[in-house]
């Protein structure tokens, strides 16, 4: 036989197209409901997305990404080997009174610094403190700060209602003080009150600026002071720290960094996940909550796509039949119902794109209050991608179904009856 | 004259309700350029072996030969690709696709064979048209004819890709005199004119005596090879 050049006609494709303009109200019909699947798995996605990262946010403000500490350490037996002598020995394990302070804490920072990924490390040091005003008297925590260190990692300035963060520096025995404390000892900016610390000792210090969060118990209780001054009040050297705290580039590699800092410091080193073990199980749930939500929306939408495809292969069997008899091979016929499937599905996907990204912006112009202000949702380019990936991929197998049966469609026993 | 079709002992059970033998060891050939008509009883095999010579049923024993060469245990694909190449058919009913204007129904086969190029393929279907004195209807909706128009396209389609044999199943069976007497007279104008072959399962006596040969089949056998009538 003579080998006759081919020249390629999309003739498959036409066919589908052909189908797909036949019934154009059912198509957009059809189309709308598959989108509003991957609207709804944009939204819902970018919505724990957004309140994820706030939430991350919200949580950096007070803890650091890697905090390094001495660990409490349990008394050991006085004899460890019991077994070889009958000498009894009485234990009793609890914790060592040691001292809680790093060894050279200026070499451990300057050290933490130098690695690469490190974006902010300052030294820390937390002691729990009597605000008194005359005879009313709050207690609570301050911590010792090099300010403009702490504000890099914290962003303090933020919550800053009166006052501002230099003051400190200009102050030796300033005091940055939450409005609540300053509300419940009726003090203004730039009064005096005297701090007690648990060593006894008493230090007038000066309130230069207030701080308003979202928490109103921190509020109440939390302040910030000079790490000199810090030290003095636990009746220290300037050289006592307790508290190393590091950032990193991306906190969900924090973990990753620590057996490296525990090596080079020798001391205890924790990430933020594992401090805050239940707002991160608390993420994770609204990760599966949302996650499989949306999935099942999706199906859904996948169900109407099959539905139409399914209905147009009964519908046209007698047109498959007479299509095979002319030499369309099963895979032709399999090929126009995948394309009338994705068809479907690039219109819903374009459509869903456009409504989930009109609810994202609907949402984010929800105010809320508190210090979240408005909605904490936002455009996740990862989402939208992922929502083209996912609607297309379910819409081929929504497809696929009905088309391998179209293209296992018996032409003779359509033309015998 | 030239053999096209060729077969070799063909056996076919249907096991359905019951192990049956439809077609019971059939041999026979078709020439070039021959009008063949097969008839019989209801039940006697006719139809089912002109599926078994479409190539669209595989599940037979025996041997079939197109212009020379064995088409028994060629793949499916390959089958089909032989279809759209060589062989054109036509049923009882039309099998139009009714979403498509008459022209592109005709169009369809030759687009997915691929031989000529868009242009070229319709002016063909045009031609075709032509030939059945349809061209006005071209444009139209195929649901939109008559019964023998629609069945004329059908024969147009079946005629595009110029297949070696054209097969069809009571093709006037839903056919007036007039309409059955228009088909006649092409499809004697295509065997002699063209040189291609007809071959035809019908009920219509008429329409057997006015094709160049005859075969009668009774209980899955042929029992004349060239019946008189």
């Amino acid at each position: 036989m003579k080998i006759i050049p081919k020249i390629k006609h999309n003739v498959d494709l036409e066919i589908a197209f052909t189908h797909i303009l036949a019934k154009k109200k059912q198509t957009v019909i059809v189309s709308f409901a598959a989108a509003i699947g991957i609207a709804a798995f944009i939204f819902l996605n970018s919505l724990v997305l957004g309140f994820n990262r706030d939430s991350d946010e919200a949580l950096f403000k007070s803890t650091p990404h890697i905090r390094i500490y001495v660990e409490d350490k349990i008394s050991e037996p006085l004899l460890n080997d019991m077994a070889n002598n009958n000498i009894a020995v009485i234990s009793n394990p609890k914790i060592v009174n040691e001292n809680k302070k790093l060894l050279n804490p200026n070499k451990i920072l300057s050290e933490i610094k130098q690695i690469e990924d490190v974006t902010t490390a300052t030294t820390w040091l937390n002691i729990n403190v009597f605000y008194n005003n005359g005879s009313a008297q709050v207690n609570g925590s301050s911590s010792g700060v090099n300010i403009n260190e702490a504000n890099d990692m914290f962003d303090i300035q933020s919550s800053m209602v009166e006052g501002n963060l230099q003051n400190l520096i200009s102050t030796p025995n300033g005091i940055i003080l939450g409005v609540g404390i300053a509300e419940n000892l009726s003090i203004k900016i730039n009064d005096n009150i005297s701090v007690v610390s648990p060593t006894g000792i008493v230090k007038v210090m000066k309130v230069v600026g207030l701080f308003k969060t979202s928490n109103s118990v921190v509020d109440k209780s939390k302040s910030y002071m000079n790490l000199s001054i810090a030290q003095q009040l636990m009746a220290e050297g300037p050289d006592y720290i307790t508290d190393i705290y590091v950032n990193v580039k991306d906190p969900d590699k924090a973990a990753s960094y620590l057996p490296m800092i525990i090596e080079r410091t020798r001391y205890n080193a924790e990430d933020w996940k594992a401090a805050n073990k239940s707002a991160e199980a608390s993420k994770k749930t609204r990760g599966i909550m949302m996650g499989s939500i949306s999935i099942i929306i999706l199906i859904v939408a996948a169900f109407t796509i099959y539905n139409i495809v399914n209905m147009t292969v009964k519908q046209k069997l007698h047109d498959i039949a007479i299509l095979k008899a002319q030499g369309f091979a099963g895979k032709s016929v399999v090929k126009i119902f995948i394309s009338e499937a994705m068809i479907i599905g690039i219109l819903a996907t374009i459509m869903g794109l456009f409504i989930g990204a009109a609810l994202v912006k609907a949402l984010s112009k929800v105010y809320i209050g508190g210090d979240r202000g408005y909605f904490p949702i936002e455009f996740e380019p990862k989402i939208m991608i992922m929502g083209i990936l996912i609607g297309l991929l379910v819409t081929f197998i929504a497809g696929f179904i009905p088309a391998r049966s179209a293209a296992k469609v018996d032409p003779i026993s359509i033309f015998r009856n | 004259m030239k053999s096209i079709l060729k077969t070799e002992n063909i056996t076919k059970f249907f096991y359905i309700p019951v192990e049956f033998k439809a077609i019971n060891n059939i041999t026979f050939d078709v020439n070039e350029g021959e009008f063949v008509s097969i008839i019989g009883k209801s039940g006697c095999g006719k139809s089912t072996l002109l599926y078994i010579l479409s190539t669209m049923d595989t599940e037979y024993i025996g041997k079939i030969y197109l212009d020379g060469k064995l088409l028994t245990g060629l793949k499916q694909d390959k089958l089909a690709k032989l279809r759209n190449n060589s062989i054109g058919f036509v049923f009882q009913f039309h099998y139009l696709l009714p979403e498509f204007s008459c022209l592109k129904n005709i169009m369809i086969p030759a687009l997915k064979l691929g031989r000529y190029s868009r242009d070229e393929i319709e002016y063909q279907a045009y031609e075709k048209l032509k030939l059945l004195e349809l061209e006005e209807q071209a444009l139209k909706p195929a649901s939109k004819l008559s019964g023998g128009q629609q069945q004329r396209i059908a024969i147009a389609r079946a005629l595009i890709n110029e297949p070696k044999i054209i097969m069809c199943d009571e093709p006037t069976g839903n056919l007036d005199s007039k309409n059955t007497a228009i088909i006649l007279d092409i499809f004697k104008q295509i065997s002699k004119d063209l040189n291609q072959t007809i071959i035809t399962v019908t009920h219509d006596k008429d329409f057997a005596k006015a094709s160049d040969r005859v075969i009668e089949m009774q209980d899955g056998e042929i029992i004349n090879y060239n019946l008189i009538m």
